[in-house]
């Protein structure tokens, strides 16, 4: 029944083909591709874009220890109840040292391990910050294309400014926990600003309801332009408690976003952000191929000594590559 | 050109024994010699584990057993690798391992047994050898 894929060279659209078909190794080959990126990857995406569109993408984000794999693996196994297909993309941290990584969000997914309705991706961040994978938007394409009904990005542990998961989902989940801070850090910028629904994880603690009250009051404080006011619900996960409440949450915000046309904006808004992005990698690339390793060693030991400021190094580099790059 | 493929190792601890730090251990060590480890936690079955290696898309899968149970345990992983048309993913065992069972092991499909002692950057060295790669997914011998 399982065609053994070659692990080495495999043809792309043969792999997308078994896929298709239901194999989990192809499956899983075609994200390791698009993961590593390249022109495997480009080729993969291309075979699979005419396939896209269909899946739900939810994001959860939040701080480390606050239950967000916890809460996925309830999420999922609340929607393969209801027949639905769930693929989980779990982010993890990689070491800046050796660039290696422990994913563990596995642990807490017990419940969908064996179900070949539900398929869970282990990602390394690879050295990106702002709390995901660089590949991950891609990754989402590629459950989307393979038919998942819906798709659950799990950040890594996110603090304050970890904000990149709402130029990938449309609907962001952002989980608390009971006494986190006062009402001051409910009011700094950043992760809170971008949640369309807020969750106080772990509400079988004490402390839960005055959290929850403090989330609440700092949204009062806000003028919403748009007519979505986020809500805030109380959840215990690990008893898989309020679930059902959140889904339907997740739900409604995601029939807002069609239904108002903020979906449509926010794709041309994501569409410009990832066109910037995709210029800003091409021109570094093409400058830093320009600039000898001597060159930029010399500068960055002028820079640490003080021997030039660094936004003249900068403009020096830059001129380097004025005169040698194309556009 | 395949773009490089940084390796890949599944942790898993088969059975019912509730010892996981030797698991941590080499999960953490992995990781520092620039591996992506995935930790799957305790009391895996069989199903599980390798279910979980298929969907991670691993290049290798480390069994940890200190109950005694690895002739019970290991060789259904193995078996069922092979059911699944991933007999290429390199198996390893870790924990206390009698000799006179190394070659049954062996025969399932084990390429590498590790007892109590070895020291972590071994493990690491035997991977980075048996796939021909680096950590970071460099071929070894490729680099000029």
């Amino acid at each position: 029944m399982y065609q053994s894929v070659p692990r080495t060279n495999p043809d792309p659209r043969a792999l997308v083909e078994a896929a298709l078909a239901g194999d989990v190794r192809a499956k899983a080959r075609l994200f390791t591709l698009v993961e590593n990126g390249g022109s495997e990857a480009q080729l993969v995406l291309a075979s699979l874009a005419p396939r896209i569109g269909h899946a739900q993408v939810v994001g959860i984000t939040g701080p480390p220890g606050a239950g967000k794999s916890t809460l996925v693996s309830r999420l999922a196994g609340a929607l393969r109840l209801r027949g639905e297909t769930v693929a989980v993309l779990a982010v993890d941290p990689s070491s800046p040292i050796t660039g290696g990584a422990v994913l563990g969000d596995r642990i807490r997914m017990q419940n969908l391990h064996g179900d070949p309705g539900a398929y869970v991706r282990s990602l390394s961040t690879r050295g990106a910050v702002g709390g995901l994978a660089r590949a991950v938007e891609d990754l989402v394409t590629v459950a989307d294309a393979l038919g998942f009904d819906h798709v659950l990005v799990e950040t890594v542990g996110a603090g304050q400014d970890e904000a990149d998961i709402a130029a990938i989902a449309p609907t962001v989940v952002l989980v608390e926990v009971p006494h986190l801070g006062d009402d001051v850090q409910a009011i700094k910028a950043g992760i809170l600003e971008i949640a369309d629904i807020f969750v106080v994880n772990k509400a079988d603690r004490e402390g839960a309801d005055q959290a929850a009250a403090v989330l609440r009051t700092m949204l009062s404080l806000v003028h919403h332009p748009e007519a979505w006011k986020p809500p805030v619900l109380k959840i215990s996960a690990i008893n898989g408690e309020g679930i059902s409440p959140l889904l339907d949450a997740v739900a409604a915000h995601q029939k807002y976003r069609q239904t108002n046309g903020s979906l449509e904006a926010w794709r041309v808004e994501r569409a410009r952000r990832r066109l910037l992005d995709g210029v800003r990698e091409r021109l570094f690339e093409r400058l830093l191929a320009t600039v000898s390793r001597d060159e930029l060693d010399a500068l960055a030991v002028a820079v640490a000594e003080h021997r030039i400021a660094f936004g003249q190094a900068v403009e020096n580099l830059l001129a380097v590559g004025r005169e040698s790059v194309s556009l | 050109m395949e773009q490089q493929r940084r390796i890949r190792v599944l942790v898993a601890k088969p059975g019912l024994d509730g010892h996981d730090r030797g698991a941590k251990v080499v999960a953490r060590a992995l990781r520092d010699a620039g591996m992506e480890v995935i930790y799957t936690g305790l009391r895996q079955t069989p199903e599980m584990i390798v279910e979980a290696a298929l969907q991670e898309d691993v290049d290798v899968v480390g069994l940890s057993v200190l109950s005694g149970a690895h002739l019970t345990w290991v060789p259904k992983v193995t078996a069922l690798l092979r059911e699944r048309g991933a007999d290429d993913v390199l198996v390893l065992v870790g924990g206390i391992i009698p000799q006179s069972d190394v070659p049954v092991l062996q025969g399932a499909g084990v390429r590498g047994i590790f007892g109590p002692g070895t020291p972590t950057t071994d493990i690491a060295r035997f991977i980075e050898e048996q796939l021909g790669r680096t950590a970071a997914g460099v071929p070894i011998g490729a680099a000029h």
